[in-house]
């Protein structure tokens, strides 16, 4: 019930002009970033933390939820019209939606997309509030030690799930604890690897990375392949309405989408995109027109867009309650928290209860807001494909630059902010995850410390990580997961060999 | 804009200045807080922004953050930018004085010119309630029986806590480099590992933790002023036997090869500041202890902490 009426009081907060006016930039943004290709939710929120550093925290971080929900949302749009997913989520939205629009159904496709992605979205958000409270009841007992286990398991996870391979995650997570280590310990009082330069006295800062390695990264990427033609999208034929048929497909793949979403979001090793591959695989099993599969069956659109939507939301719970991020957008809203010297955690429910449910509630709002937004507007968007790459980009790069030395007005920050952009470059060619890096950066410093505390703790004991069950399951846990890929893979060839 | 507001003001500035000689009502200040908004520095800077312009003591403030490195940051740019300057202040404190030597800081504070000691903040020394320590003498000879595993938890190494506990330590007949003080961002953070049961004992401001002791979830056991403090029921350390004192002082500090009388003319405008009774109303407010004192003795007053804190830092192991 505390939890509800929290939940009550946070609707006063969303509701206040600012805030709303905060939710509909968001919303808008979002929707326009899913849509264009290659620019997504995280480089969006990205690019505006520098710019927001000085606005109220409530209202920035409302509208970088806003981003979030909106960039799931726009990203089903070029996926079915274009063929082209606008991010990772939306893979395989493209699969069925692609072939809806070409056989001129593309208005029931989206349609099932938007309400899809409203249901489940609400769904996980109701999830959202309700499980939130409950596991901070569980994290306010950490112990440094349990800490340090939940990140162990942040990072296996997250080099895992980012990228072609774990290994290739594994040497982004490398980067960016090393970058972590740059700057004054918190523990010691001592400078390490700053080389007497003041400006690195604080350490790397997050946003500066950050932007450097999606934005500036992807907009070099981006010139650097520039014979890239885009695709035509293809205008949207017959009734943009769901037929009673549409409906009665969808319904189901819509709950059972919020179902796989939601909680899979929610785990250290989510992510949006393997529950919208899992969400794809059971409506083919268990639709009733199995054969329509591949020729653009409206369950295959339904499901993945509800599961994308409420692995946001679930995603937002580890965030909210233990501070670990599990999707890239979530590792850049960190960021973004801790712009305001707000650190996300279980103390977060204490100390700025208001800004929680505020921003809870106006994620209500916000979904509300887009499902009317995303159903008469969907021309709109499209038309925004037509803008010619070299303006975006050329855009990006002087938003990206201008943002973060009004923030941190030094040329130490300035050399930094394109070091990284040529390091983001590079990964990207060369087909490394960036999203590890940005988490090990924000992790790295927190394990240390953490870590250390135990140690100090136990007067350099290293056993008191086993002797308390919390942590030591969860180091068994990240053990686990990062040898099990090896060892399946292992075991795969073996069979192969048998064979 | 802040180029065209400061070229702005600069003009404004010149045309006084040739108008009327420089008295303390046409003072246009800035002052550097070296933290983040949201600080004990930063409400420092701003409380003496908001004063002095209802005072009148000066015609108008602004408040520049320049956070980082325990305001060594701060301090660096501050010494560059003020040098001469009769318009512009640093805020200060024990911290920055110990964020110098640990950091081994290039500038220190010889390199500025204080100008007046603001307020002084009692450190409070507490332990869980379910702790067996139920004195400060329980605890004293906690440390002298095991010093290691008497676990500490405070602010940021090598901050006002940090010494704070190696000055217990010391006191205690204890080796201070053998202390065990866990470092924690801030009270906040520090608290839960307190609520935990994980650490033996916790100091903080005793601001911080006001609310904790009064709901009984946290037991005081002795506070770091000198004397006695009126709605403080923790006792001094030094009233309890144990002859160590740490007042959380912070103060205000001019630019380098500052003139006497422009000098002179800043110590009085902040001199009359705090002695007007808006003054008194925001350390009501904001809990603060009026620590005043005029720039020559506070002068003296930071080379003998500076001695100090040395001294301590070098016994814990983080200062040559």
């Amino acid at each position: 019930m505390d939890a509800l009426f929290q939940l009550l009081n946070g609707f006063g907060d969303a509701l206040a002009p600012m805030n709303l006016v905060f939710a509909a930039i968001g919303v808008l943004l979002g929707t326009a970033v899913g849509v264009l290709p290659g620019i997504g939710p995280a480089l969006t929120v990205a690019l505006l933390l520098p710019v927001t550093f000085k606005m109220d925290p409530g209202g920035s971080l409302i509208m970088f939820a806003g981003i979030y929900y909106g960039g799931m949302y726009g990203g089903s749009t070029t996926a079915i019209l274009l063929n082209t997913p606008g991010e990772a989520a939306s893979v395989v939205t493209a699969i069925e939606g692609n072939q809806m629009a070409r056989k001129g159904r593309g208005g029931p496709a989206l349609a099932t997309a938007a309400i899809g992605s409203f249901v489940a979205a609400l769904i996980a958000t109701i999830g959202l509030a309700f499980l939130a409270p409950i596991l901070v009841k569980i994290a306010v007992r950490f112990g440094p030690w349990d800490y340090f286990g939940l990140m162990l398991i942040a990072f296996v996870t997250v080099s895992a799930t980012f990228g072609s391979s774990p290994l290739r995650g594994l040497t982004s997570l490398g980067i960016g604890l090393w970058l972590g280590l740059i700057g004054i310990d918190q523990l010691t009082g001592q400078t390490r690897l700053a080389f007497g330069i003041p400006n690195l006295f604080d350490g790397i800062e997050v946003t500066t990375l950050a932007v450097g390695l999606f934005a500036i990264g992807e907009a070099l990427h981006v010139a650097s392949r520039h014979l890239f033609a885009p695709e035509k999208p293809i205008p949207i034929k017959g009734s943009i309405w769901m037929t009673a048929s549409d409906w009665r497909r969808s319904w189901k793949p819509w709950l059972r989408g919020a179902g796989i979403g939601f909680p899979i979001g929610a785990l250290p090793a989510g992510g949006a995109e393997i529950p919208t591959f899992l969400s794809y695989t059971t409506e083919r099993k268990l639709s009733r027109h199995p054969e329509e599969f591949g020729q653009g069956a409206i369950e295959g659109v339904a499901g993945p867009e509800a599961a994308n939507n409420a692995s946001a939301a679930g995603s937002l719970v580890p965030l909210l309650t233990l501070g670990l991020p599990t999707s890239a957008t979530a590792a850049v809203m960190l960021a973004g928290f801790q712009q305001y010297n707000i650190q996300p955690g279980p103390l977060l429910f204490v100390q700025h209860a208001s800004l929680v449910w505020a921003l809870i509630a106006s994620l209500f709002i916000a979904n509300i807001m887009l499902l009317v937004l995303n159903l008469p507007l969907v021309g709109l968007w499209v038309q925004l494909l037509k803008i010619p790459l070299p303006w975006l980009y050329a855009g990006i790069l002087l938003f990206a630059t201008m943002g973060t030395i009004a923030a941190n007005p030094s040329v130490v920050e300035l050399l930094l902010l394109s070091g990284f952009g040529v390091l983001g470059f590079v990964m990207r060619r060369y087909d490394y995850p960036v999203a590890p890096a940005i988490v090990g950066l924000i992790l790295g410093p927190m394990a240390d410390s953490q870590l250390r505390r135990a140690l100090q703790m136990s007067q350099g004991d290293p056993m008191i990580l086993l002797q308390h069950p919390g942590s030591a399951t969860m180091i068994g846990i990240a053990l686990v997961a990062l040898v099990a890929p090896f060892v399946f893979k292992g075991l795969s060839r073996f069979r192969q060999d048998e064979d | 804009m802040s180029i065209f507001t400061r070229g702005l003001s600069a003009a404004c500035l010149a045309v006084l200045t040739a108008l009327s000689p420089a008295v303390a009502q046409d003072l246009e200040l800035t002052i550097t807080a070296p933290a983040g908004a949201g600080g004990g520095w930063d409400a420092a800077a701003r409380s003496l922004q908001e004063t002095m312009v209802k005072t009148g003591n000066a015609k108008s403030v602004q408040v520049v953050n320049v956070p980082g490195a325990g305001g060594t940051v701060g301090l660096a740019q501050f010494v560059q930018s003020a040098k001469g300057a009769k318009d512009q202040l640093l805020v200060g404190g024990i911290t920055m004085v110990g964020a110098i030597i640990t950091n081994k800081s290039p500038v220190d504070l010889d390199d500025v010119t204080p100008i007046a000691r603001l307020t002084g903040d009692p450190l409070v020394v507490v332990v869980p309630k379910d702790s067996k320590i139920q004195t400060l003498a329980d605890l004293m000879a906690a440390i002298k029986a095991d010093v290691a595993g008497t676990i500490w938890a405070g602010g940021s190494a090598g901050g006002a806590d940090h010494i704070l506990s190696a000055l217990i330590t010391q006191a205690a007949g204890a080796d201070p480099s053998k202390v065990n003080y866990v470092a924690y961002s801030g009270g906040g953070e520090a608290l839960a590992a307190m609520l935990g049961g994980q650490v033996t004992a916790g100091i903080s401001g005793y601001g911080e933790w006001q609310g904790q002791i009064e709901s009984g979830d946290l037991r005081a056991l002795a506070i770091s002023y000198p004397e006695p403090i009126e709605g403080i029921a923790a006792q001094p350390l030094k009233a309890q036997g144990v002859d160590v004192e740490l007042v959380n002082w912070r103060g205000v500090f001019a630019g380098p090869d500052l003139a006497d009388a422009d000098k002179q003319a800043l110590a009085t405008a902040v001199e009359k500041t705090v002695k007007s009774p808006e003054w008194q109303e925001v350390l009501k407010a904001r809990g603060w202890s009026d620590y005043y004192a005029p720039a020559d003795e506070f002068k003296a007053f930071v080379a003998s902490e500076n001695e100090r804190v040395h001294a301590t830092l070098k016994s814990i192991g983080l200062a040559e």
